[in-house]
């Protein structure tokens, strides 16, 4: 016992010492770098999700705030440097990954990962060393029960229940106006998300109203999804509905064009809002409906749009993208805000304040939550607009797809 | 004398969380993950020669249904530690009497699209007739209780192994090994020996799955049953050498070491390098670190 406190005064004279002479080597040097540590999926199943929604913003973000010479802590400017390592989308790599930044690299804070089970597997190293976790790629009804077990953990793109409640409020309006009837073809992809999101809506549209006439599992990585498409098209069908991820988004798509699957609402889940998805159909998905959306009009948008392809040469995709950015922006100000590096004053000063960004003012609820999300979009003349959302109120009505011209 | 090295060894490991925190211990929980697997899986294929890659297979349904019984039914992490081996068994059960009749090269085959078939027959019994709230897998579990689990199945794979060195199966599966005709001409049941010890691999696999599920958190089924996994048990145990219970042991730790290394060094290229280590270690190392110490040994006898 005596041999580990003896031990410990050592490390913690140690620690302080070296504390003491980077603190001088600081402020002999001036603006030694701020750290931020990210794992990232570089390679495995999420890196093309990962590429394009969080890893351009982090380049995008950091040469932002390096152009106006950093943040400022202690009354200096410090340039922000970022730490990346790749986990292969593996969570074991990740676990190891985010101790070896917080322990090895010691750095100062850490950007989110990308996906639910991530942020989640990722949350308990977080909590530990008391770096916030503002999430982003995370969708899930438990977010009481999370940030609960990790009160340093932060939500800002919305539920499982709001995304479906935001399908179901769509078809509820579009059908209140006669636009469509009742009919719904309904198709998920047979993983994890997939089914929770098929499972959540098959209630919901019932209660709803509408009828389900066609309900179809598909496995993940099927090649092959023209059985799906035809056999939704023989239903006949006012909506077709997919929870779907982004490979089977791609698919169903192009099954529809070559079923030419005439339906007033066509949706699919993830990866709809991707630029790659008009740059691979052109005006054919004029009307389509998917997950995501924002409000491409207000001017601080516009400019971040501008911005982020000037920079990484890169589009920003109209769902996460800029959310993404917003949790950058959210840190960001709350790391100045307590003006020093403190990791459990930064956490609280999340909690307590509200933040601009380029989707809005951004504030958390009592668990965390940030109640403003954009969750259903439609393509329109080659922009993804917002035509559902929670708590931001400036979607516009989702109109009727006119065929796939 | 060599059970108090044992003994010495085991306890050593057990304080292994009380003196290093954060990094380390995170290395030394992945490395106890795979020192379990690697020796559960040389005890089927040390020496029976065959090379099963269906660890995958097992080890995901070990964290699947932990990530369902605790997500959609309420069960306990426990209770769900103790199911899913038991399923893992039968299904074991299953695949053994169906293609350890085949030798050679069609069991590894079959084998390698297990960890898929499984993973979309899960998939598929969930989506039609389960549901699913997503698959957390939320415990008090710090970092150090599920090194200390994984110690202990760890320890019980040893115990396994050692026992069944010495037992008649164990003979009978050597005798398998050297060659399968001679052993059923001395009237050994060779289907059924080499079926009870892949169920073995089976049951432990899937409950290192299990005690690692609440490490993950959040279960995702692609995630759970990697092909990539079963190769990394077969590489480590191939590289300490299969044909003595302590080999495997000798294989993880280096290569979890050197793997980290790499991953930190050449964070692109983790996939090639898995590959060369692969054919360095069958052309230069064909019977693995023991098999390379007992060479030189007998060397310096002459």
């Amino acid at each position: 016992m005596t041999y580990t406190l003896k031990r410990r005064a050592m490390v913690f004279g140690a620690g302080a010492a070296l504390g003491i002479s980077t603190l001088m080597a600081s402020t002999a040097l001036a603006a030694e770098p701020i750290k931020f540590g990210v794992v990232a999926h570089l390679t495995g199943p999420l890196a093309g999700g990962e590429a394009v929604t969080h890893t351009p913003n982090i380049e995008f973000w950091a040469n932002q705030v390096n152009a106006r010479g950093g943040l400022k802590v202690d009354g200096e400017m410090r340039p922000v440097e970022i730490i990346t390592y790749d986990d292969k989308t593996n969570p074991a790599e990740h676990i190891k990954a985010v101790q070896r930044l917080a322990t090895q690299d010691e750095v100062d804070f850490m950007l989110s990962p990308y996906g639910t089970g991530f942020n989640i597997a990722a949350a308990p190293i977080y909590a530990k060393y008391n770096y916030p976790l503002v999430a982003v790629s995370a969708i899930t009804d438990q977010i009481p029960t999370l940030t609960k077990r990790f009160p340093n953990m932060f939500f800002t793109l919305g539920t499982t229940s709001g995304f479906v409640e935001g399908v179901r409020d769509t078809l509820v309006t579009m059908r209140d106006a006669g636009t469509i009837g009742n009919r719904v073809a309904m198709v998920n992809v047979a993983d994890a998300f997939g089914i929770e999101l098929a499972d959540k809506a098959r209630p919901m549209l019932a209660e709803a109203g509408f009828e389900i006439v066609y309900d179809k599992s598909y496995p993940l990585g099927t090649p092959d999804l023209s059985p799906v498409i035809k056999g939704a098209k023989n239903a006949e069908p006012d909506t077709f509905v997919a929870w779907s991820y982004p490979p089977d988004t791609f698919g169903l798509t192009e099954q529809a064009i070559i079923e030419d699957l005439n339906v007033k609402v066509f949706y699919t889940a993830v990866a709809t809002a991707f630029p790659a998805y008009a740059g691979k159909f052109g005006s054919k998905i004029e009307g389509n409906i998917g997950a995501g959306g924002v409000n491409p009009d207000t001017p601080i948008m516009q400019e971040y749009r501008t911005n982020h392809k000037a920079v990484t040469g890169k589009e920003a995709d109209y769902w996460a993208s800029a959310t993404y950015y917003s949790s950058l922006q959210v840190l960001e100000q709350a790391i100045e805000g307590v003006g020093t590096i403190d990791r459990a004053a930064t956490v609280e000063f999340i909690k307590t304040n509200s933040f601009d960004t380029v989707i809005g003012t951004i504030s958390f609820n009592e668990n965390n939550n940030s109640e403003r999300y954009w969750s259903v979009g439609q393509w329109r003349d080659g922009v993804f607009r917002a035509v559902a959302d929670t708590g931001m109120g400036d979607s516009v009505s989702a109109v009727a797809k006119d065929g796939w011209n | 004398m060599q059970n108090l090295a044992l003994g010495g060894l085991l306890l050593a490991a057990a304080v292994v969380p009380l003196v290093s925190d954060g990094y380390w211990l995170s290395i030394a929980t992945t490395a106890m993950m795979y020192i379990a697997l690697s020796t559960s899986w040389a005890l089927f294929s040390g020496p029976t020669h065959l090379i099963a890659l269906s660890t995958g297979a097992f080890f995901g349904i070990g964290g699947y249904m932990v990530g369902t019984g605790m997500s959609d039914y309420e069960q306990s992490f426990w209770t769900m530690a103790l199911i899913a081996p038991l399923v893992a068994t039968a299904l074991a059960l299953l695949v053994g009497l169906a293609t350890l009749r085949l030798s050679g090269v069609y069991f590894v085959i079959f084998t390698l699209g297990l960890a898929e078939m499984v993973r979309n027959l899960v998939s598929w019994v969930q989506n039609n007739f389960l549901g699913s709230r997503g698959l957390y897998v939320l415990t008090d579990f710090t970092e150090a209780h599920i090194y200390w689990m994984l110690l202990a199945v760890a320890a019980v794979v040893f115990l396994a192994g050692s026992w069944l060195n010495r037992s008649r199966l164990g003979f009978a599966l050597r005798i398998i090994g050297n060659d399968e005709e001679v052993a059923r001409h001395v009237g050994i049941n060779t289907a059924w020996s080499k079926v009870i010890l892949f169920m073995t691999t089976g049951f432990f696999a899937a409950l290192v799955g299990a005690i690692v599920a609440p490490r993950y958190s959040y279960i995702e089924p692609n995630v759970v049953f990697s092909p990539e996994l079963s190769f990394m048990v077969v590489i480590m145990a191939l590289l300490g050498g299969v044909h003595r219970l302590w080999g495997p042991l000798v294989g993880v730790i280096p290569f979890t070491l050197a793997w980290e290394a790499i991953t930190v060094s050449f964070p692109n290229s983790t996939t090639l390098f898995l590959g060369l280590s692969f054919l360095l270690i069958v052309y230069l190392i064909p019977h693995g670190f023991t098999g390379l110490f007992e060479t030189m040994l007998g060397r310096m006898r002459k």
